[in-house]
């Protein structure tokens, strides 16, 4: 598990940011987005692959979040 | 030297490896490329942020070095106190020349060294108690400072030292801000993760200390975040920001307070010029304050311009008056000096090798002088920084991350610059190659260089390097006679 902060990037598409390891890449597809449910699997530019467990949607963007990685590059 | 192709540039890669053994040198192997402006990725051709190789003659320095000598150092009213050996304050002090106005040991520390001078003794019995007294002396000593940080030196680390405690301790006491830093120059590849460190301190001892309380804002307050002042540049920087009608609210951390970090989460923009250093300090407010940053480059009337009208962008029809009226009011004397010293510099070869964020951000500053950058590296970069290099670099050029001495000086030999932008440690060995060098760290000891009245003093010392009549005089005359009189015997 580690902390993870989503922000809105400047093209408008949401980025993945892991501060421990200074990695920083854009989200291509996020599982669940709604307002009621926001998070699961989300893949990134890098080909790596993480989990956020399920939240309601947060009201403002960047947040951090515990994720886990379950694929791909770190 | 011509223009290098793709295959030229790799082929010279290659050659500069071979002298490597075959572990050492698949690893550098990773560390240089060739620019492919097509790659928007850098991680799929550039590694960095990695440990250098053993036995390799490298440029960096440590998580001290990044937290007291970069991050923390610069603030002026706080004491940064080296804790641990009386070696790392001393070689640290005032080696960047961070400019303050106040009075030195008054009311301003940044140009004095204070260590706890660790001794064997404390190194078996433990430091914590030399900390406290050390406080307590400071206290007496210099009353007027807003607040104390703690730089861990690597011996805190290794002996495992309390330093919160003390810290918090005696916060109480003396009623101002303690800030313990774990900064001990063994963490991290170099000094990156120092900036890190410094800034996580920052966020967490610092940067809520004045929540809640009022504060007279403005809808045009700003802070500059990573500008150290070096030589001057925040204030080149500071009165361009304010001639546009914005607020300067504070600056980290060239000749900043204690006071204006904490009012920092007031802004309504942070501007943001040393991306590597201060990222992670603007994501933290981005997130808890809904602060947006914004990345700006202040070297050359290109990019300046270019910065000035996005700042604007992100405020009302004043501001962006404002952002016009200051480029209308520069651009006939930035015109003058470019007329002046263009026809001196047109078509001279820069290469660069320094650190955080100048092989990228003065790319614009050498080409409004008609130069052109190509090579460029760090030496603790990070991919996102090799992202943004690329698209400022010409395509082939060369990137260098961490380079090695026999790298840097291999890549001289071969493509003979007229211009090298380093640090210190390289500038000796170049100069005895004869090759023109700026000290970029510290701008030689001149500066300012950001802002437009720095453009005028960078472009100034550009020439006075590149063209100084002393490169023709390398040779002894008794070796030019004979190397002349056998041209003319042939």
């Amino acid at each position: 598990m580690a902390n993870i902060m989503v922000r809105k990037s400047a093209d408008g598409g949401l980025s993945f940011y892991l501060p421990k390891r200074d990695i920083e890449d854009s989200i291509i597809s996020i599982e669940f987005d709604t307002p009621e449910k926001w998070g699961g699997e989300i893949r990134l530019g890098n080909g790596g692959i993480y989990y956020i467990d399920p939240i309601p949607a947060p009201a403002r963007l960047p947040i951090s979040v515990r994720a886990r990685r379950v694929d791909g590059v770190e | 030297m011509s223009e290098l192709t793709r295959e030229q540039a790799q082929a010279l890669i290659e050659e500069v490896l071979e002298v490597y053994p075959e572990k050492a040198k698949k690893d550098r192997a990773k560390h240089l490329m060739v620019n492919d402006k097509e790659i928007t990725q850098s991680k799929k051709c550039i590694t960095s942020n990695r440990k250098s190789v053993p036995g390799v003659m490298t440029q960096r320095g440590c998580a001290y070095a990044g937290s007291k000598g970069v991050v923390w150092g610069p603030i002026k009213d706080i004491i940064d106190i080296s804790h641990g050996p009386v070696g790392c304050g001393a070689y640290s002090r005032g080696g960047r020349r961070n400019y303050f106005s106040g009075t030195s040991g008054v009311d301003s520390f940044c140009d004095i060294n204070f260590t706890s001078d660790f001794q064997e003794k404390d190194i078996v019995f433990g430091g914590d108690k030399k900390l406290a007294k050390l406080i307590d002396e400071l206290e007496g000593l210099f009353p007027l400072s807003k607040g104390i940080s703690v730089q861990s030196e690597c011996p805190v680390g290794l002996i495992g030292d309390d330093i919160e405690a003390v810290a918090k301790k005696k916060a109480a006491e003396i009623g101002k801000v303690i800030v313990p830093v774990r900064c001990e120059g063994f963490r991290g590849v170099s000094q990156s993760l120092g900036h890190h460190i410094a800034n996580d301190a920052v966020r967490d001892w610092i940067i809520s200390n004045r929540d809640g309380k009022p504060f007279e804002s403005t809808p045009y307050d700003v802070a500059i975040l990573g500008d150290y002042n070096i030589g001057g540049d925040a204030w080149a920087s500071r009165i361009l920001l304010e001639e546009m009608g914005l607020r300067v609210v504070a600056q980290w951390s060239g000749d900043g307070t204690l006071t204006e970090m904490e009012n920092t989460p007031n802004v309504k923009l942070n501007l943001l010029h040393c991306y590597r250093s201060m990222n992670y300090i603007s994501r933290h407010m981005e997130e808890k304050y809904g602060i947006p940053w914004l990345e700006y480059n202040f070297f050359g009337p290109t990019k300046i311009k270019e910065s000035l009208r996005e700042i604007a962008s992100h405020f009302d029809e004043k501001i962006q008056e404002g952002a016009e009226r200051v480029i209308a009011k520069y651009t006939p004397a930035m015109d003058a000096i470019i007329a002046k010293y263009k026809p001196r510099l047109q078509g001279k070869k820069v290469m660069l090798y320094v650190g955080g964020l100048r092989p990228r951000h003065t790319v614009g500053a050498y080409e409004d002088l008609g130069m052109e950058v190509i090579g460029a590296g760090y030496e603790f970069a990070h991919n996102d920084d090799y992202d943004r290099t690329m698209k400022e670099m010409k395509d082939a050029t060369l990137i260098y991350d961490d380079v090695t001495g026999y790298e840097f000086e291999e890549f001289v030999r071969q493509l003979k610059p007229d211009l090298i932008g380093s640090g210190i440690k390289e500038k000796y060995a170049f100069h005895k190659m004869g090759v023109p060098f700026r000290q970029l760290h510290s701008w030689d000891y001149s500066g300012p260089y950001h802002g437009f009245d720095g453009f005028a003093i960078f472009a100034r010392d550009m020439d006075m390097t590149v063209n100084n009549p002393c490169w023709g005089m390398l040779k002894a005359p008794w070796l030019k006679d004979e190397a002349e009189g056998e041209q003319k015997a042939a």
